[in-house]
């Protein structure tokens, strides 16, 4: 156990399973995700949250199964390691906060890191705008570190208050195992001159756009399942490898996170689903300056809650109820998106990422409080 | 046993964060870390072994205590 333990923390481990999980996001793809978003966090999110009618935009609402596989694999992984540790306190409504303008900005951009890398590994241009305004976004966050940002300790909790993120997301993965397609719209009957309005599902669930693309329920759940045990044992965070080059030099988490998108490219190139350029590409927009200012917003709101959403995910499977809150305000920050029409309407979306801007730099400059020592 | 930083309940990456610190002011000698999951415990040790110190690990009662040597 400790053998295994000690491969999954070494460079060795983090790089192989980086290759791994950018191998699955690209094939996931081909089965039917939609181009260049394989297991994108903010969008399967924003997709989760129009399955539940948080928001009503008829092209992206899917209960995608992989968030919950996300988590339930690192909680699988977290009980098989003995890591998992029921825990909350840190400033939960703070991350509410963050989760929230962290998701606001990502919208904006159309993808959260790793679906930035997948668009860069798929010949999106734009995602350069994004990645470069998530480095800016994690390096000004660095600063809000440096100079004393903490958002307090966390304490050890009861199980319930652990179990309550996987039980959540299990309940969302039988739903979407229940539910795995629209419903079909009825037929006009003779003599109608329109069908009748379809009968109302549980869930709210596309039949074009975005939403209406995906892969097989159950390859989704397997490689959600997956990527989620891996990355629990290996700490895989993208936001955690920028964070950790500027902070002190250190290229463990950013190597997982090179060979993600060199495993992505990889295979888009062998499977013929790379196409360079900056127009036409798949959900995405070329209005720059907000590829590169949404995902600045994220990148500050995500180094403050201390990682990129899918760690959240993961983190919320090992029992952290912080983490937990911070995947709700993802799911709250989608609603806000789409129900303030700032997704898709560049003068909203200006509004948005100035408003997030504002309130991100006022939460870190509120936080930096000297943390004393001994407790 | 004396404990120069305790780092148990936080998060990313403020346990790394503390630890630097602590081991720059000391520049040597021994210096005890209480942090609370193995992920701190792989984290700390890389970022001491980059400025020259060593490691070990001993598990206590919901933490893990860490020694570093230089």
């Amino acid at each position: 156990m400790k053998k295994v333990r000690d491969f999954f923390a070494s460079r060795t481990g983090i790089i192989v399973v980086g290759l791994v999980l950018g191998g699955l996001a690209v094939t996931l793809q081909r089965l039917g995700n939609p181009p260049n978003m394989g297991v994108c966090v903010a969008c399967f999110t924003r997709d989760i949250a129009g399955a539940l009618g948080l928001h009503r935009v008829a092209a992206v609402q899917y209960l995608r199964p992989e968030i919950p596989a996300f988590c339930l694999g690192a909680f699988v992984a977290a009980l098989a390691f003995r890591e998992f540790r029921p825990r909350t306190g840190s400033a939960p409504v703070v991350r509410f906060v963050l989760g929230m303008f962290a998701m606001l900005g990502a919208l904006i951009f159309l993808g959260c890191p790793w679906r930035a890398l997948l668009r860069l590994a798929g010949g999106d241009w734009n995602a350069i705008l994004g990645i470069a305004g998530l480095a800016v976004g994690v390096g000004v966050g660095v600063q809000f570190l440096k100079a004393g940002f903490n958002l307090g300790r966390s304490y050890p909790t009861r199980m319930l208050a652990g179990l309550t993120m996987p039980l959540v997301m299990a309940v969302l993965l039988g739903l979407a195992i229940y539910y795995p397609n629209a419903a079909p719209k009825p037929a006009a009957a003779a003599g109608q001159a329109t069908a009748p309005a379809p009968t109302p599902a549980a869930l709210f669930l596309s039949k074009e756009g975005p939403g209406s693309k995906h892969a097989p329920v159950l390859y989704s759940i397997g490689a959600g399942l997956v990527i989620g045990f891996l990355a629990q044992r290996t700490r895989f965070c993208t936001v955690g490898g920028i964070r950790d080059v500027i902070l002190m030099r250190d290229f463990h988490l950013l190597s997982g996170v090179v060979a993600f998108a060199a495993a992505a490219f990889g295979m888009n190139l062998l499977w013929g689903q790379f196409h360079a350029g900056f127009a036409n590409q798949p959900i995405a927009h070329t209005t720059h300056w907000l590829n590169f200012a949404g995902m600045a917003l994220a990148g500050l709101a995500f180094t403050l809650a201390g990682g990129c959403p899918g760690r959240q995910v993961f983190l919320s499977g090992e029992g952290d109820g912080d983490a937990a809150v911070f995947v709700l305000g993802m799911l709250a920050g989608a609603a806000v998106a789409h129900n303030f029409l700032t997704v898709g309407n560049s003068v909203n979306a200006a509004y948005a990422v100035v408003i997030g801007l504002v309130v991100v730099a006022v939460i870190g400059m509120l936080g930096r409080e000297k943390l004393s020592v001994a407790r | 046993m004396a404990v120069n930083v305790d780092a148990r309940g936080l998060s990313c990456p403020q346990p790394v964060i503390l630890t630097r610190k602590a081991l720059q002011e000391a520049g040597g000698g021994e210096v005890v870390v209480l942090i609370d999951s193995m992920t701190q415990v792989y984290n700390c040790t890389r970022a001491a072994e980059k400025l020259g110190w060593q490691a070990t690990y001993e598990e206590q009662i919901e933490a893990f205590a860490l020694t570093l040597r230089k």
